[in-house]
């Protein structure tokens, strides 16, 4: 049966076992990582071309980084033969019910929303999931609003957001991802003389 | 005890969730839809398959007052190399399961069956047991899951079957101890029959 406990033997096991174990892991690792890569950059493309107009180029690849709201906000820039068509703002909204909530919301040249896609979230099953525009007709009251004439704010708070019923915690936070990624767009926008 | 006796055993006399009531966290957790219930399920299955053939194997070489946390190391091998696999392979699955399938190390059926079975038997026999405790819970979660779908969104594997909402307190967590509760009910009335 079983090694005697002396110390010499529990901690020679241990080891044993952790640095197998740490191979087998490393191995793992070395063989999943491509396929995990392009599985995610595959999530990311498809949320892309969900939510921006028609364009020719890789915006995964010409993505860069924009601080707001003291956390990074990442931007992607959508071309078609050369000239700007819109771009995506991928922000994470910290006002979650259940935890942060990330989207991904695309624009217009002219700050007109073209789409929003949820990214990840962890709000209620059943409530605040209808974020999710496979589950509610929720996110779609976005698409071709502007923000600079649409409150971003559910109609509680006074904006003109129908929130989704007993997910208003949800609803909100998801207009703030909403407002951050505008507030994103008309930086960029300024940056740029308003030649987006 | 035939193999066949030791696959069967898991899923009907010795039911990780209905009868031995084991690993309940994630049996609540993932059980919101049947898909969900099945992937976890299976998850689990694949891991208790592997570790408790390890573990059978290893049993001899590891002193007994440290073979708990020998094991945990193996099972948090296992689990973690199939979590990096489902994450390549099936994205999709991995992002509605992810955050539960870490879990699987601490889940006491994988624990539970190699202090209980694996060390104490033949590898080969392990294995099937792993397989049939597997099956077992991937049973309990199918159902549970089918239940609470059918009653919470009115859906049957995403397949929608009434328009509408369903009863949405059997997608929370009270709704999943209320069909859980009723199921263990009916699982061991039947069993007994």
């Amino acid at each position: 049966m079983a090694k005697e406990s002396n110390f010499k033997n529990m901690v020679l096991t241990l080891f044993v076992i952790c640095f197998c174990g740490s191979a087998v892991l490393g191995g793992a690792y070395l063989i999943t990582q491509a396929p995990i890569a392009s599985a995610q950059a595959e999530i990311i493309n498809k949320a892309l071309s969900g939510v921006l107009p028609a364009f020719d180029n890789n915006p995964s690849e010409e993505v860069y980084d924009m601080q707001i709201e003291g956390q990074t906000a990442k931007v992607y820039p959508a071309l078609l033969n050369g000239a700007k068509v819109g771009i995506a703002v991928e922000v994470i909204s910290t006002r979650g019910f259940g935890g942060p909530i990330q989207v991904l919301v695309g624009f217009f040249p002219d700050g007109t929303i073209c789409n929003t896609a949820l990214i990840s979230h962890s709000e209620t099953p059943g409530l605040g999931d209808k974020l999710d525009q496979r589950k509610s007709i929720f996110s779609l009251q976005f698409n071709g609003k502007n923000p600079k004439d649409f409150t971003l704010a559910v109609k509680k708070d006074g904006g003109q957001v129908d929130a989704i019923t007993a997910a208003t915690i949800s609803s909100r936070a998801f207009c703030h991802a909403i407002d951050m990624a505008y507030k994103v767009f008309t930086e960029i926008d300024l940056q740029d003389g308003g030649q987006l | 005890m035939s193999k066949w006796k030791i696959i069967t055993r898991g899923i009907i006399k010795e039911n990780p969730t209905f009868v031995l009531v084991l690993g309940m966290c994630p049996t609540l957790g993932t059980t919101t839809s049947a898909i969900n219930g099945m992937g976890m399920g299976l998850a689990t299955t694949f891991v208790l398959m592997l570790s408790n053939y390890a573990i059978s194997l290893l049993a001899g070489l590891i002193p007994s007052k440290i073979r708990i946390p020998a094991y945990v190391v193996v099972i948090a091998i296992f689990v973690t190399v199939v979590q990096l696999l489902m994450q390549a392979y099936v994205p999709a699955l991995y992002q509605t399961l992810g955050l539960f399938i870490p879990l699987i190390v601490v889940n006491c059926i994988v624990l539970g069956r190699a202090e209980a079975f694996a060390s104490k038997n033949k590898p080969v026999d392990s294995f099937f047991d792993g397989l049939g405790s597997g099956l077992g819970f991937t049973l309990s979660l199918t159902v549970l899951g089918i239940v609470r779908e059918l009653l919470g969104s009115g859906s049957f594997f995403g397949w929608k079957l009434i328009s509408g909402d369903g009863i949405l307190v059997f997608i929370l967590a009270p709704g999943a101890f209320l069909v859980l509760g009723y199921l263990m009910v009916l699982f061991n009335k039947i069993k007994k029959a």
